[in-house]
């Protein structure tokens, strides 16, 4: 029964969503809203298991004075404080002085700063993507060296002398048109197919190692 | 002396035109401001005096193919809503329901000339009119006839889809049937997928552990579901050769799911009790917060294998870059198609799209899995001809002229294009 049950919820669910896609009477109208608010309950439930997962790893990582407990320890009173504040503000929290103070001038630039490092992985995978081993990284790095020619204006001013139309940017536009989208819409083709049977394999009930085990 | 003479003689005329075109030029700047000034005083005065177009042919209908809940509504704006100088500056839609009281229902900005009207019943009959609004003025419009929306049993401007759905889930469907027959069925080498035990074999060898990331996505999320069939593979690869896997997660849902699937899979390989509960931790929800924690985890335990599989955004090219500085084997898939490029240039290899969900039919080797694989091909089939063909009749109608092959375009063309 432990694994019926959800394959049963699941079935039922699966079937609801696709039918409620295109019969908009009720009441699978209805029953699709419901769903997508049991699913939110059940989230907004959960994320108790999920903060006292992470106080109690964090406890024991102090406890032990395992490896980087500082941090650990650093979690914990973050955690502490947000939650205290948040309470003290009462049901309009969000707007109360200290948690809104800690989100803007704390949360956002942390978490911009995580952000910003991207532009520097960006610079390092493009080198090792673009470096020219074989015939496919060799048409990327032309690719890639024309697109980001044709997006600045030196691009167009190397080609001046071609007529308009024939300018880098039109080149670096026709790469990005043809080539990629059609690559990228073939990808997507076949993401939709994929979704499509793994999903039927869920309702079915045929993929079952999510809930714990094959059979 | 003379040529001095002569400069010095030539200096006033060359002082008065100095000061004259000055003159000249204030001149015809006040007398250009002063114009302007007339002209804006006199469009003022225009509008001031000129009353306000209301919106015109106002019509209410019912809304196709809902729950009889829904009105359309849509209205030739006012004559004097001209972008940038007009005067129009907004449109409220008032509802009368039941020969009630008129209430404003919405606020739109100028040219807006549609608006669907929700949350309403179909034992009730509505009216409405539209108020185009200025600075100085409002013009009402006419109120439209009673109008009660109407229920529809099936979305038909939908038939296309539900047809391909049907025909799609139906080669699926016969395909797992065909498979369960035992009709052996073929599966392209994924690359992949077959490096997943060669990658865990090596963090054997290695004696570090592994790092798996399902994505930050919820359990809603079908790219996750597949993460975790294929983590049923790998923990049970990992429960065999008694290795170490990390698993931080940015949802709870997630957390409680993971934990029941490497249970699993250490149950499947005889050793139930290796596992513990804190092979899978929480982090947080918060996008970079948890993108902060991974990294942590990576350059301090330095794993020997990092598997990036699920649902990824902006994270995507932050993760890969720092599992490749830590030198771990990188095994990455999604179905986000803006991230791929990220996986392809920083990762090992890459599960792309559709082999993500391939996955765990794949590493099953399951008949009934694999059969589902093989429906796929009929969808893919079905995209192939209708490209190949379109394509064909495109480029020959451009050629020739001819109009039924552009006629015979755009109907295969509706056939792939759903309308709201």
């Amino acid at each position: 029964m432990r694994r019926e049950i959800p394959l049963l919820i699941t079935g039922i669910v699966g079937v609801v969503f696709i039918v409620s896609y295109f019969i908009p009477h009720w009441p699978f109208s209805q029953m699709n809203n419901w769903f997508s608010d049991w699913f939110s309950i059940i989230q907004a439930c959960a994320i108790f298991l999920g903060a006292l997962n992470l106080l109690m790893v964090s406890s024991q990582k102090i406890a032990r004075k395992a490896e980087g407990w500082g941090y650990a320890a650093v979690i914990i009173a973050t955690f502490i404080m947000m939650v205290g504040i948040g309470f003290s503000g009462g049901v309009g929290f969000r707007e109360a002085a200290g948690f809104d103070w800690l989100y803007r001038f704390m949360y956002i630039p942390l978490s911009a700063t995580m952000f910003a490092i991207l532009g520097f992985f960006v610079a390092s995978a493009s080198y090792r993507a673009f470096r020219a081993r074989n015939v496919e990284a060799s048409l990327l790095l032309v690719a890639a060296f024309l697109v980001m020619l044709g997006r600045v204006p030196v691009g167009d001013m190397v080609t001046s002398f071609m007529p308009d139309g024939s300018q880098m940017s039109d080149l670096a536009s026709w790469i990005m048109n043809f080539p990629q989208k059609a690559g990228q819409r073939a990808i997507m083709i076949g993401i939709a197919l994929g979704l499509v049977s793994t999903s039927l394999r869920i309702i079915l009930g045929i993929e079952r190692s999510h809930l714990g085990g094959g059979d | 002396m003379s040529p001095r003479r002569s400069t010095t003689g030539a200096r006033p005329p060359v002082l008065c035109s100095c000061l004259l075109i000055p003159l000249v030029f204030f001149f015809l700047f006040l007398t250009n401001s002063a114009s302007l000034a007339q002209g804006e005083t006199e469009v003022v005065d225009t509008t001031a005096t000129t009353p306000l177009a209301p919106v015109t042919s106002l019509l209410a209908q019912d809304f196709k193919y809902d729950d009889g809940d829904k009105l359309m509504l849509t209205w030739v704006p006012s004559i004097d809503d001209i972008p940038v100088t007009g005067r129009v500056t907004a449109y409220e839609v008032y509802q009368i329901c039941n020969n009630g009281e008129p209430h404003r229902i919405a606020e739109l900005l100028p040219e807006v000339s549609t608006f669907r009207v929700e949350e309403l019943h179909r034992d009730s009959s509505y009216q409405f009119y539209v108020l185009a609004l200025a600075e100085d003025a409002s013009a009402q419009s006419v109120v439209t006839a009673a109008i009660t929306p109407e229920q529809e049993w099936l979305k038909w401007n939908w038939l296309n889809l539900m047809v391909m759905t049907i025909v799609v889930c139906g080669a699926v469907m016969v395909f797992i049937k065909t498979a369960t027959k035992g009709r052996k069925l073929f599966v392209r080498k994924i690359a992949g997928l077959e490096a997943v035990d060669e990658a865990i074999g090596r963090a054997t060898e290695m004696g570090r552990p592994i790092l798996y990331i399902p994505g930050i996505n919820d359990m809603d999320d079908v790219q996750t579901l597949a993460s975790l069939t294929i983590l049923g593979h790998v923990a049970e690869q990992v429960a065999n050769y008694d290795i170490k896997i990390r698993m931080p997660v940015a949802r709870s849902l997630v957390m409680t799911a993971a934990r029941e699937t490497i249970k699993a899979g250490y149950q499947t390989a005889g050793r139930p009790d290796a596992y513990t509960d804190d092979m899978v931790s929480y982090i947080t929800d918060e996008q970079f917060g948890y993108v902060a924690a991974v990294n942590g985890i990576m350059v301090r335990e330095k794993p020997a294998t990092v598997f990036l599989l699920g649902a990824f955004f902006a994270e995507s090219l932050i993760l890969a870059e720092t599992g490749n500085s830590v030198g771990a084997i990188q095994i990455a898939g999604t179905a986000r198609p803006a991230q791929l490029p990220f996986f392809i240039a920083a990762c090992d290899f890459t599960l792309i799209g559709e082999e993500l969900f391939a996955a765990s039919a794949y590493l099953s080797d399951e008949p009934k899995a694999l059969g589902s694989l093989k429906g796929q091909d009929v969808g893919k089939g079905i995209a192939m001809a209708a490209i190949i063909i379109g394509v064909t009749l495109t480029t020959l109608a451009t050629l020739t002229g001819a109009e039924w092959m552009s006629s015979a375009t755009e109907l295969i063309r509706s056939w792939f294009v759903v309308t709201d």
